[in-house]
């Protein structure tokens, strides 16, 4: 108690003395979090992991919390423990059909060897440039044995899995495991084959729309033509109950229609009649 | 000795009064001592106390206006150096030294008002309604704590991380502004321009935060090669059009298994497709194509208009043959010749009328004649009827 009224009264002392309490603990103690994963060195080699990714653990049940480590002689290396991602952009991969394709591809990775991967390679930074190096090549591999076509259809998907499996074979060296491998892209070049590829969608199109006309033009006929069906059945239908009558009854129509219509109306039209016409019957007095 | 009970009782229980007795102390000790007017250690407690140095010193928790304390810790610190130099050198010139009983008595009030601020802020916390704090206790994920008033140890020991679960995030994908262009292939190997938006939403929090990385880098990453994917399975007419909806679900499906896959305890809640059209550089040809479509339509649409007509005349004609007809039956001789004749007058009425004698005579006037005179005249023609023979 006397102590502590001591101290109490010496701010100072106090103080100092959380101060170097303090920074011994820190330089014992550290802290992994949850999504971390250490390489803990002694005297340069390796001596054990903290809060190393296991694929059963859960969180908070992992190893993640207060580690301790001396000072000086220990050095720690953090890796991140969680799903990382490995980027490959603007891949020119040749397809066996001759077309040039431009890739963008990713790959979802996990550190799970923490101590492999800093003795193989290092760092995290290094572990995806590798990465990715080697993505881009079997991507090359395994796109350059298929076709343009194959690469848009549902063979797609046996692509990535050929790819994961190559990718993860390469990856284990370096204490990584592939989780994922997705083509993000795979477009034409900007250029020639792009360009080439509008003219063939043009050409599509311009083709489409002749087709269209066509068509229109087909059904327009078969419309008139069944109008035309169906007005002769009508007319047939009412004229031919009387052939012989319809023959007159057409004729003074005819008739009227050629002297009288539009186009008679106007004509300077002289007729000759013989006596003996039907019409003039009666002039002779018969 | 008084004092020090009360500073003891203070810091265990924590209480408000306590706490707000104590933030004078604090302010006294924010006050400068090293300012001109600072000569006498008591001074401190003037009514400027508030204006110190207000760095808020690694201090965590939402609340950041009752902060003071580290500004105050700040100061001890300073005070400490200060009082270490000069502890050699005598220290007497400046009074406020640190060892009189005085002074060490706001020594201890700032120090626990300190840490009594300290532990209130740090272990008080109100999660506010849409959003889950995820408590990690020295690294190690310990619980999550729904919304409302919900207590941790304090900082050092625990921290909490908030994580809003309830609203939805959006990411656009090739719909920015501008002339910007989205290509991907479409399964008949055409190109389609497409824009659109990812609606997601953190449904594990924990998940979110320990489980991937660059999380927002992901789900775009998972978003693209979903919608190239599924792209790639229809043709362009389709994307463009009808089957729209149907990419919208596929592309989701798709994100949430992937998303899944990697445990991110992300949910997807939508994909809205903004545009899906054909690139700028095929657009005339696609014009053309709804021209002739239009085009289509107007023929058929003139054919049509052609078959009402002719249909119509055609049942016009036979009904009025059918009138006649039904007459013509009634008396058959009398209905014709009537017809006959009526038709007769009226064609013959208007016209130059000439009535030869059938057996190759020849006329008696001649034709071109009479019509030379009947212009000039300006007169009806004359009508020569050869009586019977």
């Amino acid at each position: 108690m006397s102590m502590l009224n001591d101290l109490l009264a010496r701010p100072l002392r106090l103080l100092v003395l959380a101060l170097v309490a303090l920074i011994l603990m820190t330089s014992v103690l550290s802290v992994v979090p949850e999504d971390k994963q250490v390489v803990v060195l002694r005297n340069g080699e390796v001596y054990g992991t903290v809060n190393r990714y296991k694929k059963s653990e859960s969180f908070g049940n992992s190893g993640a919390g207060v580690y301790a480590k001396i000072p000086i002689f220990d050095q720690a290396f953090t890796f991140d423990k969680r799903i990382l991602g490995a980027k490959m952009t603007d891949e020119r991969v040749l397809t066996t059909d001759q077309a040039l394709l431009e890739v963008d591809a990713f790959a979802r990775f996990r550190i799970v060897d923490p101590v492999r991967t800093y003795t193989s390679i290092g760092t995290e930074e290094r572990l995806k440039g590798q990465l990715v190096s080697i993505l881009g090549s079997s991507l090359r591999n395994e796109l350059g044995k298929r076709s343009f076509a194959s690469l848009l259809s549902a063979e797609r998907g046996n692509v990535m899995a050929n790819i994961q499996i190559a990718l993860n074979r390469e990856a284990r060296r370096y204490g990584a495991e592939i989780i994922d491998v997705r083509i993000k892209r795979a477009d034409l070049p900007t250029g020639t084959p792009l360009n080439a590829a509008f003219e063939r969608m043009r050409s599509a199109r311009a083709q489409e729309a002749a087709t269209i006309r066509a068509l229109g033009e087909k059904e327009a006929q078969i419309i008139r033509g069944n109008a035309d069906g169906q007005a002769a059945q009508i007319y047939a239908a009412s004229f031919g109950k009387d052939a012989e009558f319809y023959d007159f009854y057409r004729a003074m129509q005819s008739y009227r229609q050629t002297f009288l219509g539009e186009a008679g109306k106007n004509a300077e039209n002289s007729v000759i009649l013989s006596p003996d016409n039907d019409y003039l019957r009666r002039f002779r007095g018969r | 000795m008084n004092d020090k009970n009360y500073a003891n009782s203070s810091a265990v229980s924590g209480t408000w009064s306590a706490i707000r007795r104590i933030g004078t102390g604090i302010s006294a000790m924010a006050g400068n001592p090293w300012g001109s007017s600072g000569g006498d250690g008591k001074d401190g407690k003037s009514s400027d106390g508030g204006d110190g140095p207000r760095n808020p010193w690694t201090t965590p928790g939402p609340d950041k206006g009752k902060a003071r304390g580290p500004s105050a810790l700040d100061e001890l610190l300073r005070r400490g150096r200060g009082g270490g130099s000069g502890g050699g050198s005598g220290g007497g010139g400046s009074g406020f030294g640190m060892k009189l009983p005085d002074s060490s008595k706001y020594w201890k009030w700032g120090a626990m008002a300190f840490v009594a601020a300290w532990l209130l802020l740090s272990s008080v916390h109100l999660v506010p309604a849409q959003k889950n704090g995820v408590v990690t206790r020295l690294g190690s994920y310990s619980r999550t704590l729904g919304p409302g008033l919900n207590f941790t140890m304090p900082t050092p020991l625990e921290r909490v991380q908030f994580e809003d679960v309830l609203a939805i995030r959006e990411l656009k994908i090739g719909a920015g502004g501008g002339d910007v262009q989205n290509f991907v292939l479409t399964q008949d190997q055409n190109i389609i321009n497409l824009g659109y938006e990812v609606r997601w939403r953190v449904r594990d929090p924990e998940r979110y935060l320990f489980q991937i990385a660059e999380q927002e880098d992901t789900i775009k990453e998972v978003a693209e090669s979903a919608m190239r994917a599924t792209v790639a399975n229809f043709t362009l007419t389709d994307a463009i059009g009808p089957r729209r909806a149907m990419i919208e679900s596929d592309v989701r499906r798709r994100m949430q298994e992937m998303l899944d896959k990697y445990g991110a305890g992300i949910a997807i809640e939508a994909i809205q497709l903004q545009r899906a059209v054909q690139p700028n550089e095929v657009t005339d040809a696609f014009k053309e194509v709804a021209a002739a479509q239009q085009e289509r339509e107007s023929n058929i649409n003139r054919s049509r208009a052609y078959e009402s007509r002719i249909l119509e005349l055609a049942r016009g004609e036979a009904a009025a043959f059918d009138k006649i007809y039904e007459q013509y039956k009634l008396a058959p001789e009398v209905t014709k010749r009537r017809l006959y004749y009526e038709t007769m007058e009226q064609v013959l009425a208007p016209l130059d009328k000439v009535i030869v004698e059938a057996n190759g005579v020849t006329p008696y006037l001649p034709l071109p004649e009479i019509r030379k005179r009947a212009i000039a005249a300006q007169q009806p023609v004359p009508i020569t009827v050869e009586p019977g023979q």
